[in-house]
């Protein structure tokens, strides 16, 4: 039963991703386009983010510097005249290297110290993408003034408009959603959330702890790599100010609020969070909007108080939360 | 200028100093990071620009400039403390039970909303804050000294030995420093465990709220944003100390502001470069010595 809803779900959802833009556009509301890109773009962050918060229970408060630093090589490697087949793989290799380098010392803290090395590290990112001007443009952002990021281009095919762009970042997407749903009942997937429950009982089952969670935090920065490669080609302008501490924030809230590990619960909080406060602003006006983050925040404190296992609970996940008899 | 910076940096690291308090002490009892503690100081500053332009009518405050600090401190302060406590019971007291990462999620929530609330309804913009009393100059052969520097320095150090005489010899405190040692011994010894976290998280918020004030007339502006960045200095401070040390995040706050100090003087272009340092510093200690300088042995990290 719970099977069936859950494909009717995806199915709805694919549906929704597919022809709402092209419906939008028809309808002369164009923005549509940009905020369902900005919605794709996002899921891939909130997936990989779900990995490693949602499934190893890991909390990282500077995901975004991965983000940040897939899309600056991105813009970087494409203004010297790389082609797009060329700049997705060198900017995932780099990028995951980098998150190796932090990952090996820092994963050997727990809880609330591994978050504050994570926020110190996405803090120094974003302040050397700031103060680094002769690589990064300091705030003025890339590309300069002369330089371009060219369009996407496979072999033959060249995603010059907007909307085969938006099928290639939604194509990343869905990819995105069966990766992780494999991962999530794979072999690795099962001793993540193992550890997640008890990593002493996990590590005597013969889990090697340190090697598997290292790995999900270099598989996460695939996702924050790709994102970040598809967010400089849609924009095609990037600056530090998109990759502050709060756009950290915003990502680890959606995962509490849509259900940590739940793969449907977190797909839904992100577009309840991206996608409908900018539809309605359309439609209400932007006063209303800017009371967002007010109440973000405080459904943030009810959720954790009230309903700690979010939108859509993951099933495992329910099971472990149920009051203990500690 | 060696000494010069080094008064700037012992006037940022008093005010670091008084807020790697409040992170330390809750951190102490509860095992958690107060993030809300940095919008604790934010609304430390703002409460003293209300107070500051509530007193500046009451005639009989004109005359007498003592009575006037006195009184714009303390019940900014008080203000700052109450807040500090109903963030506790309404944001932490309900997720004593949970997991760890819970009540971080929650403090998360608590300063989102701050935040925002004050930049919603307060205002949006930087504010500037009033001079509280008049600027006076001192000129040594070494180093020029102004009256704010001093009075920050003094204020801060003042509140430090009061809550170090509080902690030490009163019986309020001696149940603190029993909380915080064993939660489940104190309260089977009669002390009123929930009452003393409230108490921690009242004098922590406290010292914050001075600490807002104290920055906010440093640097004569305060805005809703501001108090991210000396929030996490000071969890550096707090942090490099060895947290849930009282006299370790002191310690931690002189050696940071100092430090950053020197870092913007002394190194080309270090005040671009003064905030990656206080970040690296704050990684490097967690991955070298989690406990900190002045720390014990933390029994799990």
């Amino acid at each position: 039963m719970i099977f069936i809803e859950k494909k009717i779900f995806l199915f709805l959802l694919i549906f929704f991703l597919l022809f709402l833009p092209p419906l939008g556009q028809s309808l002369g509301m164009y923005y549509t386009l940009h905020i369902s890109a900005l919605i794709g773009i996002y899921l891939l962050l909130i997936l990989g983010l779900n990995l490693i918060l949602g499934f190893v229970g890991l909390l990282d408060l500077g995901f975004i510097a991965f983000y940040a630093c897939g899309a600056y090589l991105s813009a970087l490697l494409s203004i010297r005249g790389w082609n797009f087949c060329l700049v997705l793989p060198a900017t995932i290799i780099l990028t995951v290297l980098l998150r190796l380098l932090l990952g090996l010392p820092a994963l050997r803290l727990r809880g609330d110290y591994l978050a504050i090395v994570t926020l110190g590290f996405g803090e120094i990112m974003r302040l050397v993408l700031n103060n680094w001007d002769g690589l990064t443009n300091g705030p003025k952002g890339l590309p300069r003034v002369g330089e371009a990021i060219s369009s996407p281009k496979f072999f033959f095919l060249t995603f010059q408009s907007d909307l085969s762009f938006y099928y290639l970042i939604l194509f990343f997407v869905i990819l995105g959603i069966i990766v992780s749903r494999r991962l999530d009942n794979s072999r690795i997937g099962r001793a993540w959330i193992a550890i997640r429950e008890d990593e002493l009982a996990a590590e005597t089952c013969g889990i090697n702890v340190d090697k598997v969670k290292l790995f999900a935090f270099c598989f996460s920065a695939i996702y924050a790599a790709t994102a970040g490669v598809l967010y400089t080609h849609w924009i095609k302008f990037i600056s530090p100010e998109s990759f502050t501490f709060w756009e950290s924030v915003l990502l680890v809230s959606m995962v509490v609020l849509g259900g940590m590990g739940s793969i449907p619960g977190v797909i839904l909080a992100t577009i309840l969070v991206i996608g409908v406060p900018e539809f309605l602003r359309g439609l209400l006006g932007t006063q209303l909007v800017n009371y967002r983050m007010l109440f973000f925040g405080l459904g943030l404190v009810l959720m954790v108080i009230f309903r700690p296992q979010g939108i859509v609970p993951s099933k495992r996940r329910e099971l472990e939360l149920h009051p203990s008899n500690e | 200028m060696f000494f010069q910076q080094l008064l700037n940096g012992v006037t940022l690291g008093s005010i670091y100093a008084l807020i790697a308090l409040g992170y330390t002490m809750v951190y102490g009892i509860l095992l958690m990071i107060n993030f809300a503690h940095s919008e604790i100081f934010m609304s430390g500053a703002f409460f003293g620009y209300f107070f500051y332009q509530l007193f500046s009518r009451i005639s009989f405050f004109q005359e007498k400039i003592f009575f006037f600090i006195f009184f714009l401190f303390l019940c900014s302060m008080f203000s700052t403390a109450l807040l500090g406590i109903f963030i506790e019971q309404v944001a932490y007291k309900p997720l004593r039970r949970a997991p760890r990462l819970a009540p971080l999620i929650s403090a998360i929530g608590v300063s989102i909303f701050i935040q925002n609330f004050f930049m919603l309804f307060v205002s949006n913009q930087s504010v500037a804050y009033p001079q509280i009393f008049p600027l006076k100059k001192y000129n040594f052969s070494l180093l020029e000294i102004n009256s704010l520097q001093i009075f920050i320095i003094f204020l801060s150090i003042s509140l430090m030995l009061v809550l170090r005489f509080f902690i030490q010899y009163t019986k309020l405190g001696k149940a603190t420093r029993a909380v915080s040692q064993d939660r489940e011994t104190a309260s089977l010894m009669g002390i009123n465990v929930n009452r003393i976290i409230s108490l921690t998280f009242f004098i922590g918020a406290g010292l914050g709220g001075a600490a807002g004030i104290l920055n906010g007339m440093y640097y004569g502006s305060i805005k809703y944003n501001m108090g991210f960045l000396p929030g996490i200095k000071a969890f550096t401070a707090a942090v490099l100390g060895g947290i849930g040390n009282i006299s370790g995040a002191m310690f931690g706050g002189y050696i940071l502001g100092i430090c950053e100090a020197f870092t913007a003087g002394f190194i080309p272009g270090g005040a671009e470069w003064k905030d990656v340092f206080a970040f690296a510093i704050l990684i490097l200690v967690l991955l070298l010595k989690p406990s900190g300088l002045l720390g014990t042995q933390l029994k799990k990290v």
